[in-house]
């Protein structure tokens, strides 16, 4: 079934979050007007990241990273082709770096890649579930929250903001969801002070009073929580309905009358 | 004789004519209203607006009354009218129009705020090649797990009984729950 689209339905941070939650594996390719991304995925991890034709090998990265010089660089350019993990075992062996230094810089490269793509907003996407990324490179396993939260910082759009948050009277929780947790995640000093505000009973608009944030800035924090799958929109707790909403809601005059109703549509529609 | 409504909600073109037509008894009704707000200030004149109504009778004392909302969002005045008195609505999601996706999960959020009344999401169109997975709408809805996401063709009129169907159970069970 396809998981395909248009960037301008579906921002790059709302695509990285999909995959983050259905812990996809596979490589989701995004084709701009002037390169196309392809970035690996693994249960929801990010595994590898490359745009267009650049080099991503492992040498280059070392060497953009200043553990490698210039003649150390080109001497293995010289070498010859040997894959990534060849080398970087070669390297390891030879006491110039350790393995831990060659995932952190992997993990720095691919999620620089990462922010490049956060910028785009023309291109098409689809979602290959049996695209594996190459095989002579090394592949890293980077939680995704922190990219999405980042991602989201980036929106400006104050009309995309409203249109996912139309209401600041509305409340929130924390997900239920198998895994995360907030304290793993690099939040702000803004975003600290409104998640320590998260509770049932209070609304957006009240947290956003609390922290002295404006419309705008609360918008913007709550939904890069929500992208990072961390929170939830949900009805305030203990707020009566309104005299409105108590008109609005099906009459509950008499429970076993109203039950009785509702089972008689059951049966009614069953028999369609 | 006792009425009861259900509302059929979604963007613009998300099957909510089909989905009414496939078990109203009645040819679904576009009804043409001619809407005078003075709060629209751009509008100086009358403005007309479609909504179906479909109807199932369900004996002689019980009819149930399906509306479908205006999907422009320049009527959305109307879909607080609508949802007074119902028993529950309807979100359908055209699953092949991803563009969708993001103004259905606004209109839920606000018929959530209109009336807390149990609904279901309806992913149409789920018999076509290019329809999302289920797994991957309910993600980019944002849908909570407890939320029921129902596949849906809204011409076949099985799927369609099966998504009232879901509906009237989740409305039962808050009933039992209350009690």
């Amino acid at each position: 079934m396809a998981l395909r689209g248009n960037l301008r339905d579906f921002t790059v941070t709302q695509l990285l979050n999909l995959i983050n939650l259905a812990k996809k594996t596979g490589t989701l390719v995004i084709e701009a007007p002037a390169e196309t991304a392809n970035i690996s995925f693994r249960d929801g991890k990010l595994a590898y990241a490359q745009i267009g034709q650049e080099d991503n090998r492992l040498a280059a990265v070392l060497y953009r990273a200043n553990r490698l010089t210039a003649g150390q660089y080109k001497a293995i350019q010289q070498r010859g082709p040997v894959s990534d993990k060849e080398l970087g075992l070669l390297l390891i062996n030879a006491g110039y770096i350790g393995q831990e230094e060659i995932l952190g810089d992997l993990q720095v490269h691919f999620a620089e890649v990462i922010r490049r793509l956060f910028t785009w907003v023309e291109g098409f996407f689809r979602f290959e579930n049996d695209a594996a990324p190459p095989e002579d490179r090394i592949n890293i396993r980077l939680d995704l929250e922190n990219l999405i939260i980042e991602g989201s910082r980036q929106l400006r759009e104050w009309e995309q903001l409203q249109d996912e948050i139309p209401s600041l009277d509305m409340a929130l929780k924390f997900a239920d969801r198998p895994g995360s947790s907030i304290r793993n995640v690099n939040l702000s000093v803004e975003e600290w002070r409104v998640v320590s505000y998260i509770n049932p009973k209070n609304s957006i608009r009240q947290i956003a009073a609390a922290t002295k944030l404006n419309d705008m800035e609360i918008r913007r924090i709550v939904y890069g929580l929500i992208q990072a799958g961390l929170v939830e929109v949900i009805r305030p707790e203990g707020v009566p309905l309104s005299r409105r909403e108590m008109a609005r809601s099906a009459p509950r005059v008499d429970s076993e009358e109203q039950k009785s109703l509702v089972n008689r549509l059951i049966t009614r529609i069953r028999a369609l | 004789m006792q009425t009861v409504k259900m509302v059929v909600t979604g963007p613009f073109s998300a099957g909510k004519t089909e989905f009414i037509r496939s078990v109203s008894e009645i040819d679904v009704v576009s009804t043409e209203r001619k809407i005078s707000s003075t709060e629209e200030k751009t509008v100086k004149q009358a403005t007309t607006v479609a909504m179906d109504f479909g109807r199932i009778t369900v004996d002689e004392d019980l009819v149930l009354y399906l509306f479908g909302t205006p999907g422009q969002k320049r009527f959305d005045f109307m879909w607080e009218i609508l949802s007074e008195g119902m028993l529950g609505f309807i979100v359908m999601v055209d699953s092949t129009r991803p563009e969708t996706f993001r103004e259905a999960r606004s209109i839920l959020e606000t018929f959530r705020a209109y009336a807390p009344t149990p609904y279901v999401v309806s992913a149409n169109k789920q018999d076509r090649s290019d329809a999302w997975d289920l797994d991957d709408m309910r993600h980019a809805l944002r849908l909570d797990s407890k939320v029921k996401l129902l596949p849906c063709v809204a011409t076949d009129r099985n799927t369609v009984k099966k998504i009232l169907l879901e509906l009237l159970y989740s409305i039962l069970a808050e009933m039992e729950g209350e009690n």
